[in-house]
């Protein structure tokens, strides 16, 4: 039986009162409760302080460059796609830096879980502007506000028809496991955008402004017509609907290349072959 | 006299940049260099400068930026670290090759993996071969006086080339110290007035940045790249001269410390030059003759002139805050190259030291001296390469 303390890690060097130390909390729960053990899982990471988090965590993980998480985790996929791959990020990691790996990881529907702690600002840096600041939001090196309008990543992932795309919020506990679930139960690329609060850099999007403005979405909701998600993924301001707004079925990557199709590569046994017999074969 | 202050390098670097108010800058945030960017960005928000501060998603769209805004005829800075420079080096390149006088601060960290913030030299030795002009600091004194000097040197019409000003990461960029600035009017004076050449919006002149040079012209253009850096030695030295004249600080192609007569010579970089410099007066106490040579400008190297400092001295400790894995550190094969060119053979070891931000101590720069003294004893080193303060 697996509880979470299996995957209890390092003391996180986060500030008190961070919205990470949730969504941490729940990750290692949803693991728990999906039965997954460490050994069964590869947490990768970038740069940033949702990066730390596979530092905080006992199982395989990967801690790799800014932005560039997302190549990182298709590739242990690609190496064995018999074990879930967790990919945690920022929205300065993920939106920003490696907004470009975004786009192609949800085209090729690659099965990794993207995790983003969008806490709408910089926080390993102290306080810049990230892609989902709000336009006209002051920070330190944008004295005049934010001058670009907020990337949307709901919207985003549902143009790209992105197979699965919700969204949690690190005051919702409940809600935010049972989404990483499902998340982690999806066939395909799961867009998972979590609202975090940054008690210390972000003055704009606190607790209260998040918990004023979140409403779960209802079972009226179906995520599966795109029109209806992509209205949803839209709703941005006074009210901010959590929960799955989007998902589809459809061929993943690892299912989409024939030789890793039925077998993870590691899983493979070497090839017996005679590499002098093989080589004759050519001339 | 200017004022004197008690202020950090990134603060130091920071108000160098207020006071030479460039046209644009384009930045991304990153340890330990963040700071500069962003005290610069209160002098925007406080309207003392001009400056069109442009941030974006990522150093590689820094340095982009950087380069369309120089292409277009701006006077361009920018400031960064570690990954930072990595991830902008296929445009350092670009910066240099386009002929761009884009001046960098970059202040100095480790590269990953394993993931590290703190302060060495190997960003910077990894863009060695980018052409771009290199000029490293003890201090924040130093990293200030260079600002203004580095942005003379690529701005000048026989050079027009990128250069970067380098300090230690955390040592000296988050470290007070005391220093002197020089009044804006000074500044104003000494830095002039930009003058572009070929800018984009000369729309009287129009002008293509970038065009396909296939195997017929380009290693002509690199050859001129070559010829164009060259020359920076002699500007680097005309313009310190002028330096000088305005603030009272002289500065060299590097700098030469008891090295006269010095017969053991060690050279170190940026800010342990400081530190060893203490022990070489220890030393000096005891009556063994030992000297240091500290290298400011790094590109070009100024080989002909170092060797010539170094030319009293039988053996050479050369300490590398980098390496070149499975080869010399960086700095080691630059003063290994400038004896062999001059004709001397002292006996040389490279010592690297420091690595990820571990302290150098006097206790280190003594160790390597006392070597350094039995090897002059017996005329053998044993090993030419070592890495010290190393756990095993």
């Amino acid at each position: 039986m697996v509880t979470s303390r299996d995957f209890e890690g390092r003391t996180p060097a986060w500030c008190p009162g961070c919205g990470n130390f949730p969504i941490l909390k729940t990750l290692k729960e949803a693991l728990a409760e999906l039965d997954i053990e460490p050994h069964g899982i590869t947490v990768v990471s970038g740069i940033g302080q949702a990066a730390k988090l596979p530092h905080y965590m006992r199982c395989h993980t990967f801690n790799g460059l800014h932005g560039r998480t997302l190549p990182v985790a298709t590739g242990i996929r690609l190496a064995n796609h018999a074990m879930p791959v967790i990919a945690v990020a920022g929205d300065g990691d993920c939106y920003g830096e490696g907004g470009n790996h975004l786009i192609h990881a949800a085209r090729r529907n690659v099965n990794v879980k993207l995790f983003v702690h969008d806490n709408q600002v910089y926080g390993l840096t102290k306080g810049q502007a990230s892609p989902t600041t709000m336009e006209g939001v002051v920070t330190k090196t944008q004295p005049f506000g934010s001058l670009s309008e907020a990337l949307n990543p709901l919207a985003l992932a549902v143009a790209l028809d992105c197979s699965f795309a919700a969204r949690g919020y690190a005051g919702d506990t409940e809600q935010l496991r049972h989404l990483m679930k499902e998340a982690l139960l999806h066939k395909g690329f799961a867009l998972l955008d979590i609202l975090q609060p940054c008690v210390t850099f972000n003055r704009v999007n606190t607790y209260q402004w998040y918990g004023e403005r979140v409403y779960r979405v209802s079972g009226g909701h179906d995520p599966t017509d795109r029109i209806e998600a992509f209205r949803k993924a839209l709703e941005w301001g006074d009210r901010i609907p959590t929960g799955i707004i989007y998902r589809n079925v459809r061929p993943t990557l690892e299912e989409r290349i024939p030789v890793i199709r039925d077998v993870p590569l590691v899983a493979m046994p070497q090839a017996q072959v005679d590499p002098d017999r093989l080589m004759q074969g050519f001339y | 006299m200017g004022k004197k202050l008690a202020i950090t390098g990134n603060q130091a670097v920071a108000e160098a940049m207020k006071q030479i108010n460039p046209d644009v800058c384009a930045a991304y945030p990153i340890t330990p260099s963040t700071e500069i960017m962003q005290r610069f960005a209160s002098f925007v928000s406080d309207g003392v400068v001009d400056t069109e501060l442009v941030t974006v998603e990522s150093e590689h769209s820094a340095m982009s930026a950087c380069i369309g805004a120089s292409a277009a005829g701006g006077r361009v800075m920018t400031a960064t670290s570690s990954q930072g420079l990595a991830l902008m080096w296929e445009m350092l390149h670009i910066a240099a090759g386009m002929r761009l006088p884009i001046a960098m601060a970059l202040v100095n960290r480790a590269l990953s993996a394993p993931i590290n913030i703190h302060g060495d030299h190997s960003d910077g030795m990894g863009s060695r071969d980018c052409s771009w002009i290199q000029i490293y600091s003890e201090n924040a004194q130093e990293a200030y006086d260079n600002i203004f000097q580095a942005v003379r040197i690529a701005e000048h019409e026989e050079i027009r080339l990128p250069a970067m000003v380098c300090m230690d990461g955390f040592i000296i960029s988050h470290s007070i110290e005391s220093m002197e600035f020089l009044p804006d009017e000074v500044v104003r004076d000494f830095i002039g007035e930009f003058k572009p050449t070929n800018p984009l919006l000369d729309v009287d002149k129009p002008v293509t940045y970038g065009p396909l040079v296939l195997p017929d012209y380009y290693i002509e253009f690199k050859k001129a790249q070559h010829e164009a850096i060259k020359r920076a030695k002699k500007v680097t030295l005309d313009v310190a001269k002028e330096f000088e004249k305005v603030s009272g600080r002289s500065y060299g192609l590097f700098e030469s410390y008891r090295l006269d007569d010095a017969e053991i010579a060690i050279v170190v970089l940026n800010s342990a030059a400081g530190t060893a410099k203490d022990v070489v007066d220890a030393f000096r106490d005891k009556g063994i003759k030992v000297g240091l040579l500290k290298p400011r400008l790094f590109r070009p190297f100024p080989y002909e002139e170092v060797a010539d400092a170094l030319g009293s001295a039988r053996v050479i400790g050369v300490f590398d805050r980098a390496d070149s894995f499975g080869g010399f550190g960086p700095m080691y094969m630059e003063i290994a190259s400038a004896m062999i060119a001059s004709g001397s053979s002292p006996v040389m070891i490279n010592r690297i030291y420091g690595l990820g931000g571990r302290d150098f101590m006097p206790e280190d720069a003594e160790a390597v001296i006392k070597e350094l003294v039995e090897i002059a004893d017996t005329g053998k080193a044993t090993t030419l390469k070592e890495y010290i303060g190393v756990r095993e």
